[in-house]
């Protein structure tokens, strides 16, 4: 039995052990760097991997929520197409407007997948798997993310077109309005871990009490936490129904409307990209990382769960995208200001509240009744009442 | 480590004198960015984390977007090429190489400069934390406060005041 | 010459950057953000002086830097408001044809 415990200890660590297997084949001085390379390349390959799996996935779950199939004809069940994808984009010309900023319109796209790339420093994606334990993890991840604005915004104002210039000039209002729910859904949990450290915040989540995972998302102020971070996560990548700075029966494509070929690729990556990222972060911070959500399933890796989980977020976004409509500029600013401002201030005085009391039924019944009455309240009073008249048509005879 | 200092220093140094003498003025914003991130490294080099990821969060993602949306909403389309520089830039000039040059003196003549390093400090967030609410409390809730006065005023005095003209 | 006296003359270096920037450039918005750099200036000082002085575990450097950092971002966002209700006015940016007071 203890045989098999070793076994899943080691197939857990098993990255682990083959770093450091290889490093034992570099001299002494070299080896900082070399780990440090050996420790990059598997986010700079896995990453983009998961981002062509996406692609599909999304295709054929968009497709078939629209009583569609996706592509179906490279490959089997189209699993080819991202393939036939990348050749086409890397074959197209790369046509710039000669009006055009030339510096800064080839530098946002390079800005924002450097950016992007950046955030998956501090994630912890197994057991003892993080690049970089940083003390302040998680402000590193935020302080990365708001470099991706400054992008955008090249992106926009460099192609000197009236498209761009007003679909940067959205999205970038989209983002910052959006980062402080995203913010403030973070510090709940940041408060209750008493540490910025990813790694120490998925280790404080590990324990079990019978089969039930300690996980923050399953505690009321964590679970309104996931759902803001959510929400939050969805406007700050510009994906539906937050995508009215992109939308392509809006604005054309918004900021990257001058943009070709490649770069427009690198636009698709980038956002994709931060979209992994920022799902990563909501599960190292709500859904416990890389610890299994039963007791008697630990013996799967930590690195398999870490995926799952993304996976299935990914799945959630793609769903989403497919089902609600897209909101109106007007509509987004208010949902971020008005609703989910006040909605992530309550949540901290309802954890802060939570940590004062004594365990038991009686937090438990305080606290969700602090989170559900006032989002309840909040949602109806902020409701426009539009009176229906009587609808009068006008023929022509 | 000098080497690194080096790399850092010639980041900052090139990026915001590009800032300061480029002609395009989104160019500008864009290369006091790069300055920025080069300060931040620093801080990050000379072991302050929590300042430098405060840094590029603020001075990169804020201010560098205040600035470029001030400039996006006073451009005017191509005036008539007027100089970069504004009418006085020869006494500018000399009163920045005489404060350079005074403060480079200072600093060269001092006795502290001659003193062996100090072992690295730690500042973990949890000593900056306990230090806000323990020691410093009184200018956090001063910046507080401050924060609220800079947000209401900047809103105030920069609304559009057509609404009351009517 | 150590350390110390190394990041001080970068940080004056970077301080007359920004005041030439503040004194020669012409549109309102490039000075303010030579003034923010002078800001950060100080700020590498006080970190600088922070890590190599004595105490460091009194984190005053520390401490100071962030209270720059929040008055400086406050600070342009007053200004920047400023300067476009001045815009609004005189419809220029340009500082030398904003040399009278009278409307």
């Amino acid at each position: 039995m203890t045989h098999l415990v070793l076994l899943a200890q080691q197939l857990d660590q098993i990255f682990v052990i083959a770093k450091h297997w290889l490093l034992g084949f570099v001299p002494t001085a070299a080896q900082a760097l070399v780990s440090a390379i050996i420790s990059v390349v598997p986010i700079l390959i896995v990453f983009p991997l998961l981002f062509a799996i996406t692609t599909w996935l999304e295709r054929k779950g968009l497709g078939r929520i629209q009583n569609r199939y996706g592509p179906n004809r490279v490959g089997p069940f189209g699993l080819l197409q991202p393939i036939a994808d990348g050749i086409k984009s890397l074959t197209k010309e790369d046509i710039v407007p000669k009006t055009a900023d030339h510096a800064v319109h080839f530098l946002a796209p390079v800005l924002l997948v450097a950016a992007s790339f950046m955030g998956y420093a501090v994630l912890p994606i197994g057991r003892n798997m993080v690049l970089m334990n940083l003390n302040a993890g998680v402000l590193y991840f935020f302080a990365i993310g708001s470099m991706m604005e400054l992008a955008v915004f090249m992106a926009g104002w460099s192609s000197r077109s009236k498209y761009s210039l007003l679909g940067a000039m959205r999205a970038i209002a989209q983002m910052i309005s959006y980062e402080v729910p995203l913010v403030l859904a973070s510090i709940v949990i940041i408060m209750q871990a008493g540490s910025l450290s990813t790694v120490s915040i998925v280790e404080q989540q590990t324990s079990y009490t019978g089969i039930w995972p300690h996980w923050f998302v399953f505690t009321p102020w964590g679970f309104a936490g996931f759902v803001l971070f959510m929400i939050a996560a969805t406007a700050e990548s510009n994906r539906s129904p937050f995508d009215l700075p992109e939308g392509e029966s809006e604005i054309i494509a918004g900021y990257y409307t001058e943009y070709s070929g490649f770069k427009f690729a690198l636009f698709f990556l980038g956002e994709y990209i931060g979209m992994f990222a920022t799902s990563g972060m909501a599960i190292t911070l709500f859904l416990g990382g890389w610890s299994a959500p039963f007791s008697f399933l630990t013996w799967i890796p930590s690195y398999v769960w870490f995926f799952v989980k993304l996976l299935t977020i990914i799945s959630v976004f793609i769903w989403i995208r497919g089902t609600l409509p897209r909101l109106r500029m007007d509509q987004l600013m208010n949902l971020a200001w008005e609703f989910m401002l006040p909605m992530a201030l309550l949540n901290l005085f309802t954890a802060a509240l939570w940590h004062f009391m004594p365990a038991g039924l009686s937090r438990w019944l305080v606290c969700t009744a602090l989170v559900v009455v006032p989002c309840i309240l909040l949602s109806r009073g902020l409701k426009q009442r539009k009176k229906f008249q009587v609808r009068t048509y006008h023929y022509s005879e | 480590m000098n080497t690194i200092f080096l790399i850092l220093a010639a980041i900052s140094v090139v990026g915001t004198g590009a800032a300061m003498s480029l002609r395009n003025a989104v160019h500008c914003v864009l290369a006091l960015t790069f300055g920025f991130t080069g300060i931040a490294a620093l801080y990050l080099q000379l072991g302050a984390q929590f300042v430098g990821f405060t840094q590029i969060m603020v001075y990169v993602g804020a201010v560098a977007i205040l600035a470029v949306f001030a400039i996006m909403m006073t451009h005017k389309p191509e005036p008539a090429k007027p100089s970069t520089f504004s009418s006085s830039w020869i006494e500018g000039s000399i009163v920045a190489a005489a404060v350079f040059s005074v403060l480079a003196w200072a600093v060269h003549s001092s006795s502290f400069s001659r003193q062996p390093s100090p072992p690295q400090p730690d500042a973990t967030v949890q000593q900056i934390g306990v230090a806000l609410m323990h020691h410093f409390v009184l200018p956090l809730e001063i910046m507080g406060l401050l924060l609220t006065a800079a947000l209401i005023g900047a809103v105030v005095i920069a609304m559009d005041r057509k609404e009351e003209l009517k | 010459m150590n350390s110390l006296q190394n990041y001080l003359l970068l940080s004056s270096l970077l301080f007359s950057i920004g005041l030439a920037g503040a004194l020669i450039r012409r549109n309102a918005i490039l000075v303010l953000i030579g003034i923010e750099l002078m800001l950060n200036a100080a700020n590498l000082n006080l970190i600088a002086f922070w890590r190599f002085g004595p105490n460091p575990a009194a984190l005053t450097g520390i401490m100071f830097t962030i209270f720059s950092i929040s008055v400086a971002a406050a600070e342009a966002a007053v200004g920047l408001g400023i300067i476009l209700a001045a815009y609004r006015h005189s419809r220029t940016t340009d500082l030398d044809h904003m040399n009278s007071l009278k409307g």
